[in-house]
């Protein structure tokens, strides 16, 4: 336990120390506020201009986590598909691979055409930013089920619904839910690409009149709105995996001791 | 010697009519089992041994259905494999324990997809099917091991659930696949005795494929040795020794002349000679 404190004490100290080095280097280069900021006047700006980010911040994230639960039921569904199907899997997997090389800020513009702008093209660009790492996760932890343990199950007469259930999907979890942590960050790129192009909400469309106003100094509280969210939902799925998949995670605790 | 050659009582069990495996096409085929015959009688325990690569593993999953022949027939309990409404367990060398779930869960699985006890599981398992698990833990000496999670328990503790797995849902057909081979010398000589006393209380039908002769002489009422290129039986004899056997009597000059015999067969058969 004592060495478990003193691990986040150093982690804290650390990351504190970045920000206050580079509010020194600030200081000491006489930066300017329009290249780059001082943390100390991010904050100042975060807390003074709180009231007009917060209805953003709530559209941001509300856009991302629809964007996401939609990506997770997709990601899921063709995750399972693909890693079961011996045919699927070799249809979709050159697919998913072109479809996830392809930059989703050209996508945008396809999806405004469709819905116009607003909410929708943000949550839609969410959900195909989040499903890349959920498919192939979940394919994969689908996949590579030990040959003997079905076997086992195909010689007890088990369906493949019953192989699922009782083998695939449970080993699957770990690697579900390690994708989940990546592709809830993913989602908020998405949501703040969309935001970004087409707009009139969010903490991606204040981002973007703000630096066309050059003022940095919001940007910046953006940008940190956005960190502190992302890290928070990683933090919350992060809760989750360790509760729900302890059993693949057995070395790490005892390593910790 | 065949194993037509055997006059037997009982009810054949599972019988290998003409049956060959061939996998690829053309050139490139390979002959994994050339054309053989196999009768089992029922609660007969017939051990396989034979060099690496013989088709060994390959009847054991013929006989589940897992693969399907090239050419003959496989009856299980008087009909083709696979149309026989038969309960079969398994165990391999790799107990293949579902991490996430107790030891007892993973005992319990079989009861969860196979009929009858599938219908009663969620019903069951609470009580009757908990405690059935349980019992049969501790008759392989996991006694207090079920809410176990499997990498608390060694190999071999491992190796003793896997076969309570095999067991619970009372198979008329068991199939072990080298489920000995992991382990240290000390632990398999225990297991055996575990294994020879469930086997004479449950009177399954078994085949074991196995490298070890001792074990092979220990457990099985009948040996057949195999060849490989191709994977063939070239002898079938029973092993006359008394029930319950021991460690001991594996060093009767009886016992060590049968696995000499059969060790011989085996140097003999295989592809490519060695000089020992």
């Amino acid at each position: 336990m004592e060495q478990g404190l003193r691990r986040r004490l150093w982690s804290a100290v650390f990351i504190v120390g970045f920000f206050v080095l580079w509010e020194a280097l600030c200081w000491a280069f006489h930066i300017s506020d329009i290249v780059l900021p001082k943390p100390s006047q991010i904050i100042v700006t975060l807390v003074t201009r709180m009231p007009a980010l917060w209805p953003h911040t709530v559209q941001t994230l509300y856009t991302t986590l629809v964007g996401f639960a939609l990506g997770i039921l997709a990601g899921v569904a063709l995750g399972v598909i693909i890693g079961s199907s011996r045919l699927a899997y070799d249809v979709a997997y050159p697919l998913l691979i072109g479809f996830a090389s392809i930059p989703k800020v050209a996508v945008v513009p396809i999806f405004v055409l469709w819905f116009g702008s607003g909410a929708v093209p943000a949550i839609l660009t969410a959900m195909i930013m989040s499903l890349f790492p959920i498919v192939v996760n979940v394919a994969t932890g689908l996949a590579t089920t030990e040959p003997e343990l079905e076997d086992v199950m195909k010689a007890l007469r088990a369906t493949k619904l019953d192989i699922l259930w009782n083998v695939g999907l449970p080993r699957t979890m770990p690697y579900f839910f390690a994708s989940l942590k990546v592709a809830v960050t993913l989602a908020f790129v998405g949501t703040v690409i969309s935001e970004t192009v087409a707009s009139n909400r969010g903490i991606g469309n204040v981002m973007m009149i703000a630096s066309s106003n050059f003022d940095v100094p919001l940007v910046f509280a953006g940008l940190i709105i956005l960190a502190i969210m992302g890290v928070a939902l990683y933090a919350v799925f992060s809760l989750i995996e360790a509760r729900i998949t302890g059993w693949a995670h057995r070395k790490d605790e005892f390593a910790m001791g | 010697m065949n194993a037509e050659d055997h006059p037997r009582t009982g009810q054949t069990f599972v019988e290998l009519e003409n049956v060959t495996l061939t996998y690829g096409r053309g050139e490139r085929q390979i002959v994994a089992l050339g054309e053989t015959n196999l009768r089992i009688d029922e609660g007969d325990f017939v051990a396989l041994v034979g060099p690496s690569g013989c088709g060994k593993s390959t009847i054991l999953k013929l006989v589940t259905g897992l693969i399907t022949a090239s050419t003959g027939y496989v009856y299980v309990a008087g009909r083709e494999v696979g149309a026989a409404p038969v309960r079969v367990g398994m165990a391999f060398q790799n107990p293949t324990m579902l991490p996430w779930l107790t030891v007892r869960d993973n005992v319990m699985m079989p009861l969860k997809i196979v009929p009858p006890f599938r219908q009663e599981y969620q019903s069951k398992k609470k009580t009757e099917f908990r405690d059935r698990a349980e019992a049969l833990l501790k008759e392989v000496g996991l006694g207090g091991f079920g809410d176990k999670h499997p990498w608390q328990l060694s190999g071999g503790m491992l190796q003793r659930a896997s076969l309570c797995r095999a067991l619970i849902h009372e198979p008329q057909l068991l199939m072990l696949d080298e489920p000995f081979g992991a382990l240290d010398q000390f632990t398999r000589e225990e297991l055996w005795a575990v294994m020879q006393a469930l086997w004479l209380k449950l009177k399954p039908t078994v085949i074991l494929v196995t490298h070890d002769l001792k074990e092979a002489g220990y457990l099985a009422t009948r040996i057949c040795v195999m060849r490989s290129r191709p994977g063939q039986i070239i002898d079938d004899a029973p092993v006359p020794f008394a029930r319950p056997r021991t460690i001991d009597m594996s060093y009767t000059p009886e016992f060590v002349s049968m696995t000499q015999r059969l060790r011989e067969l085996i140097v003999a058969a295989r592809p490519v000679k060695e000089t020992v």
